[in-house]
């Protein structure tokens, strides 16, 4: 029975993220809109927008191989599988215990790999330069977040996310240097892998500034809306990891009832809200930045987590 | 929720240590006194907090002082001596921002394991106190010698400050006259500074330490 609804679960919030990420992309555009004071278009209008690309035709370069087009489809695949690893409402999944902070890293990790071969498939100069950008993000990036993950994991002693929401629901711990240190790291490689503003600007296609873009250049129809429902998924993913492991508040723990899973649904939908919100707000007040600087960002978010780290040691009982 | 005093004061003492690498991290000197300022406040409310938390009123004094002085004085003259001095443009590339940030860390590292073995016995909330407020005394330190010009050499000068205050708030039973005195003594040093920095421009033109070294034939 118990495995029977964490099944459920797991397939109810499989399908929850792939529906609501492109709820959260319309919801950080039209607060960003309206903050700036134009209208902007509606909150379903990313909807729109993918099942227009999903019905389009693909025009594929001449010299594509075979990679080029099987790169949307395996990069979906990890990044909606990682996406349900992390417990947004419920922490009686069926796939708790493969979830591990780490598995999580590695999908994204691949992800973005064979993102970044595909940017360099056609042998055009933009995709070029989008993969070697991508890949200097990443190559701090990745750091940064593991050190994120063993500050977290030492305090919690373990690195499974359903256990941390567990423990973090608890209220063993209180408030700790640490674990502010590692949010604020954590927003900060959140920020960067999910290409918003100081680091990238998802809206233009102005070259100089692009990495992101830069890769799927190339891609179009089906293909192209398959890497921005994965980029969608990935904001989500990012902002549930964030809610999990710092504000698991509201969500259900294994044992309670099926209210307490729909209540948890219902609190999930308004941290995206209040996340897109605050995402918007720190969007529309600060400027892009250089892609020089970009090393200086992560290189702090870096030393961020790695203070997080050291400080486990002075605090009570580690 | 069991012990919200002691949480309450070890988040307060950790924002005072970021807005330390938050300095180490501005390129600009308006942002610096900006980040300065959010130091100080920091600072007024941990004070405030001890104050609350352990019963000693005369902790407010120094949050009423700090306030004051840290918050609102000290960040407005300077304001108006950059602004006077039309060096408000300035971006000083120092010693390079990654490396200072490296620097930074390492030091907070050090003063960590310096203060592990010698407060082996006493209280989580001291030895946390005393490695936080090490530490911000120690990337004031850094902040100075990473730094150029004269004004944020000040500022790095005020922030050392900022790290004997967080000590003298944490350790319970400091006396009210050495804070007062220490209190007094930086601001007579910041009149100084101020006098300083006029003569400095008046005379080289500059604030830039590196270009007023090579008048003494030190660099060439």
């Amino acid at each position: 029975m118990t495995l029977l609804l964490a099944t459920l679960y797991q397939t109810l919030q499989m399908l929850l993220v792939l529906a609501l990420a492109p709820l959260l992309t319309g919801w950080v555009r039209l607060v960003k809109a309206r903050l700036v004071g134009r209208r902007g278009p509606s909150v379903v209008q990313p909807y729109r927008d993918l099942l227009r690309l999903l019905r389009k035709e693909v025009v594929l370069a001449r010299n594509a191989s075979w990679l080029f087009r099987a790169v949307p489809y395996m990069m979906f695949t990890a990044i909606w599988l990682a996406a349900g690893l992390v417990p947004v409402f419920t922490t009686q999944l069926a796939l708790a215990p493969t979830a591990d902070l780490i598995a999580l890293i590695a999908l994204l990790g691949s992800a973005r790999f064979f993102l970044a071969l595909a940017g360099m498939d056609t042998g055009t100069s933009f995709g070029g330069i989008g993969s070697s950008r991508e890949m200097m993000i990443a190559a701090l990036a990745e750091p940064a977040m593991l050190m994120i993950v063993f500050s977290v994991a030492i305090l919690v002693r373990s690195t499974s996310l359903a256990e941390i929401a567990d423990f973090m629901m608890s209220g063993a711990v209180g408030l700790r240097i640490s674990l502010a240190l590692a949010l604020i790291a954590l927003v900060m490689v959140a920020i960067a892998e999910n290409a918003r503003i100081p680091i990238d600007n998802p809206a233009t296609h102005l070259e100089l500034t692009m990495v992101h873009e830069a890769m799927v250049l190339e891609y179009s129809g089906r293909h192209l809306a398959l890497v921005e429902a994965a980029s969608m998924l990935k904001m989500l993913l990012y902002m549930a990891l964030i809610a999990c492991v710092f504000a698991p508040w509201g969500m259900a723990t294994a044992g309670s009832g099926v209210a307490a899973a729909l209540g948890g649904v219902l609190v999930f939908v308004a941290k995206l809200a209040v996340g897109g919100t605050l995402l918007a707000l720190f969007e529309t007040s600060i400027a892009k930045m250089r892609v020089f600087r970009v090393g200086e960002f992560l290189g702090g978010a870096l030393l961020l987590s790695l203070l997080g780290a050291i400080f486990l040691y002075v605090s009570r009982g580690v | 929720m069991s012990d919200l005093g002691y949480d309450a004061a070890h988040m307060l003492g950790a924002v005072v240590l970021l807005m330390s690498f938050a300095l180490l991290y501005q390129r600009r000197l308006f942002s610096l006194l900006n980040v300065f300022t959010m130091q100080a406040l920091a600072l007024t409310a941990t004070a405030a907090w001890q104050a609350y938390s352990h019963g000693e009123p005369h902790l407010y004094i120094t949050a009423l002082l700090t306030l004051v002085l840290k918050a609102i004085l000290i960040p407005v003259v300077l304001h108006r001596i950059i602004v006077k001095m039309k060096i408000h443009r300035t971006i000083e590339p120092a010693l390079g921002i990654g490396l200072t940030m490296v620097a930074g860390v390492s030091l907070v590292t050090l003063s960590i394991l310096l203060v592990l073995p010698v407060t082996a016995d006493a209280t989580a909330l001291t030895r946390e106190n005393l490695a936080l407020s090490l530490s911000v005394v120690l990337l004031g330190l850094l902040m100075m010698i990473s730094r150029r010009n004269a004004v944020s050499q000040v500022v790095g000068f005020m922030s050392i400050e900022n790290g004997l205050i967080l000590a003298a708030v944490g350790a319970a039973g400091m006396p009210l006259v050495v804070e007062m005195s220490v209190a007094f003594s930086v601001m007579v040093a910041f009149i100084i500074f101020g006098i300083f920095l006029f003569h400095i421009r008046e005379r080289f033109d500059t604030l830039d330490m590196q270009k007023i070294e090579s008048f003494r034939g030190e660099s060439d």
